[in-house]
Parts: C-alpha cells; structure tokens; sequence
C-alpha cells in the first residue's frame, strides 16, 4: 500500500493452482464421515484434481506490460487470478505487492436496481477506491459514457452496451498499482471503442504494473511490451511481444 | 504487505490480517449493508418501514394469541415476545445467513481479491441495520407499555456488542464450513427453525421455572443447556427492566472466546482455500 512505486510487485515461485473438484458426492458431509468410518475406498473417496497451473514462476516489477497468449483453457483467467491473490497457491509461493484493480468481468458488482451514479461509486469501492475518489470522478465517468440523463434511472434499464460503457468508464477512471485485465471488452459500438481504447491506454500509463490477457494482437501490442504464452497450465514461453507472438503464431499455423 | 519474510498461507498473520484488512474497507460494506436493505424493499412505497411494520405486527398477533393462551396479562406478554422477536431476527438471521454467506458471494470472491471478513461485516452490519429498524418498534411499545427500565438497562448496549461479536464468528465459521459441506446449510437453517422452539421466545420460561407442576419446572430447566437463552436474556433482560443473572453475562463471554479462538484456526486453516470451493 506504499506509494512508493518500487514496492509494486508480483513474485510468483513454483506456485501451482489445483482445484478440487467436489461433485455432488463428495461435497457432502455423510461422504465424508462415512469415507472415514468405513476405511479407504481408495478411488472412491479421493476427491478428484485438476491441475489449472504448473510451476509458475514470474518476476514482474513497476512498469512491467505483459501480454498473456494461448489457447482457451489454457490458463490465462486463472493465472491472472494467481495474480491477483483471488487464489493463493496451493503448492509453491506468491507474493504480491500493490493495490489490485482486477478487471475481469465488467459486470460484477453491478447492482441491476440502483441507478447508473450509485454504480459508479459501488464498481469504484470494488475496485479499492473511497468514496470521495470516485465523487470526485463522476462527471468525468458521465461525461466518457455519454449516457446523460440515464445515469439517474436503474440499471436494469440500460441495454449491454450501456452497461458496458458504464463498467468502462468506471475501470478507466481508477489508479491501479497492479492492473489485470482480461478481455471481454467488446459489445460497444466503434466509435466508442475508439473512445474507450484512448482512455484504455491512459490507465495503463498509470498503472504501476499490467497484465492484459487478450486474443487481440492488436490491443495486445497497443498496451503491451512483453508477453506470456501459456499453455497447459504452464508457461510456454515469457519474452518480448512480437518474439512470443510470432512463435505463438506459428505454433498455430 | 511489507513483510521481509513472506508469511506462509496459513499462518495466523494472515489470518488475522484478513480480519483487519476487512475492517478497512468499511465505506464498502457499509454501503453494501445499507444498499442490502434498500434493495429487499425497493419499487415499495414505504420501503424499509416495513421491517418495523412486518415486526410490529407479528409481535402484536402473537402477543394477543399467546396471552390469551396462557393466561398472561397482555401488558407483560407482549413485551416479552417482542424483544424475543427482535433478538431473534438478529441471531438468526447471522446463523442462517451466515450458512450461505461465501456462497451467496461467489461472484464477488472469484473476481475481486478482498478479504474473507468483508462479507462478515456486511452481513452483521445488514442485522445490525434491521435491529435498528426494530428498536422503532420497542420504543412505541415503551410508550404503549412502560417497563420499569433504569440505568441498570444500559447493560442492553454491551450485550448487544457481544452479539455482534458472536454473530460474526458464527457466520465466518459456518461460511468457511458450509462452502466445503454444502448440505450443512439447509441443515443449519432447519436447525434454527428448531432453535426458535427451543428458546424461550413466545413462552415465559420464569413462569415455566416456576410452575407449581414440578415436572414441567424440572423439564423447563434443560433451556439452559441452550446456549442461544443466555444470549436472549443478557439482552432482554435489561430491555425489558427485569432481574440481571450474571450467570449468561458468564456463559455468553466463555462461548465468545472459545467461538472466535475456533473461528481464528478454522481461518488460518482454510482461509486460502474458500476461493477454490466456491
């Protein structure tokens, strides 16, 4: 929570990220305490494991832009997860240091019954911002989303796109230490999302630190300098961008 | 976070400071807790008032029928049943709701990396928030029936802090618990169902302890093994202006240190593991 900027960082070292997967049998507390009482049915008690990260080791520090690549499932959501301390590691260590503005999902935290100004400031509490911070910033957040008197009626009027240009004006009006985005940022008309992506870019500038999870090469090398292609719950490969494109690339081809 | 050494994912340092990080993001949870409460009413013309309303009218009803059905004198039955009543809602509504709490916040927990606490506080804070919509209700019933209250009722205040306290480990723990077991939570909300039978609320358990039926005054003092009495009664008792026992005051403080001792190692032990069962 420093502000000196030399303090931001993320290390990561052999951490590995499993998920126990709890089906309906298992989750259960009988199971459990029948498995216990009965002796070891080996196969059937186990609860059963997916590995979603392997061996993770990352030293990124202020001014990092990291790009992250690969296939779907392979372990980008989840690894900026790691990152942001959702999911500490289940073997291996993860340290993080900075304040965390993860945008993963514009949506969450919206509140569908309370107007578009009170979300505002809700997504803004979220995102580890005061109160004050963020009303401050409101008319600066309405005058970017264009959407003028709606701000005052509920959300679950609005349309998607709507919504969208209020969750990114939001995101785009915080200073993040730590930035972790990951993409989903479509549903607005063009012209906006020339708008949004002139703002996408200020945040970055401020931001201490960036990883930007994306299957757009062009946003990729708008925002970024350097990239991780995962792949398998591992990292395939971590150097610069176009390096780590290319290879990506004719990985594919 | 500005620890040389960084400390393991169990231990209590962690534990702790998910505690006290929570704690300092109070503008969040506050203004969640509030928006909560404005949400279950909104579209409704009078809004939160209907807590007070829905309070008010079940205490009356039940104040009319139980007086008539004992025998009681409307002016001491209605009273009791109506602090009953409010100090119920905040018990069980931590119990209960406390049994889905980390459930319920899934979405929150997987995309934003706040502490574990902060769904804790918003939720005793949202209880918090209708036991004060309820005192409304007290204080017209203060008016309608005046209770022989005196300084000695302020006690009413700390007991109220030690509720707090103990609803909040006993949604953490059963949060925690109840992410990895998911039949324990219509398990424990049945059980406070139960609990409400239990606990003297719409019975008299003085008049029961007293009954001239030795039987029944014999059975009527298996109450106190319910430890959800001695919660009630550190609180009703001033309310209501009646005879303090220091025998719950006692109970009550032993069960909040062993509750939150419980509570701090269940934390340290699964804290980090709630984001992966959800």
């Amino acid at each position: 929570m420093s502000e000196d900027s030399s303090l931001v960082s993320i290390t990561t070292r052999d951490a590995c990220v499993d998920f126990p997967i709890f089906d309906a049998k298992s989750r259960s507390l009988k199971k459990t305490v029948m498995g216990l009482v009965g002796g070891n049915i080996a196969s059937d008690t186990k609860v059963p494991i997916i590995e979603a990260l392997r061996d993770i080791t990352l030293d990124l520090r202020h001014g990092a832009r990291v790009g992250l690549v690969g296939h779907n499932g392979a372990g980008k959501s989840t690894l900026l997860r790691l990152l942001s301390g959702i999911y500490e590691p289940t073997r291996g260590q993860a340290e993080v240091r900075g304040r965390v503005a993860p945008v993963f999902d514009l949506g969450v935290g919206m509140d569908p019954e309370v107007t578009g100004l009170e979300n505002i400031v809700v997504r803004g509490l979220f995102l580890g911002m005061t109160r004050k911070q963020m009303e401050s910033r409101i008319d600066d957040i309405a005058d970017f989303t264009e959407l003028g008197d709606f701000l005052r009626m509920p959300l679950r009027t609005y349309s998607t796109g709507m919504r969208v240009r209020l969750a990114l004006g939001v995101v785009t009006s915080i200073d993040p230490e730590i930035l972790l985005l990951d993409e989903g940022i479509g549903a607005v008309d063009a012209a906006f999302l020339e708008k949004s992506k002139k703002r996408l870019s200020e945040l970055v500038e401020r931001s201490g630190l960036l990883v930007f999870a994306s299957h757009s090469d062009e946003f990729l090398r708008e925002l970024c300098d350097t990239a991780i292609w995962m792949e398998h719950g591992q990292i395939r490969q971590h150097g610069e961008l176009e390096d780590v494109l290319r290879a990506y690339k004719g990985d594919r081809a | 976070m500005t620890a040389t050494a960084a400390p393991g994912v169990r231990s209590w340092r962690r534990a702790v400071d998910d505690l006290v990080g929570g704690w300092g993001q109070r503008q969040l949870w506050g203004h969640l807790g509030w928006q909560d409460i404005r949400q279950r009413y909104r579209r409704s013309v009078l809004g939160p008032v209907w807590i007070s309303i829905s309070m008010a009218v079940t205490a009356i009803a039940l104040g009319v029928l139980y007086a008539g059905l004992f025998g009681n004198d409307l002016s001491v039955q209605l009273p009791y049943i109506l602090v009953g009543f409010i100090v119920w809602a905040f018990i069980s509504g931590c119990i209960s709701e406390g049994s889905e709490v980390f459930i319920a916040n899934e979405g929150l927990i997987k995309h934003l990396p706040a502490p574990l606490s902060v769904h804790i506080y918003r939720l005793v804070w949202r209880q918090t928030l209708f036991f004060g919509h309820n005192l409304v209700v007290y204080a017209v019933m203060l008016i309608v029936f005046p209770q022989d209250l005196t300084w000695r009722s302020l006690t009413a205040i700390p007991a109220f802090g030690l509720l707090m306290l103990n609803g909040a480990w006993v949604a953490l723990l059963l949060g925690i618990v109840t992410t990895r077991f998911r039949d324990l939570t219509p398990i424990t909300q049945s059980l406070v169902q139960l609990l409400f039978f239990l606990t003297p609320i719409v019975w008299i358990y003085e008049d029961l302890v007293n009954s001239p039926n030795t039987a029944i005054a014999e059975r009527a003092r298996l109450v106190e093994f319910n430890p959800l009495l001695h919660f009630l009664e550190i609180i009703r008792q001033p309310m209501l202006g009646h005879e303090q026992h220091l025998r719950h005051w006692i109970v009550v403080l032993v069960i909040t240190v062993v509750g939150w001792a419980l509570t701090l190692y269940a934390l340290r032990r699964f804290r980090s593991r709630v984001s992966y069962w959800v």
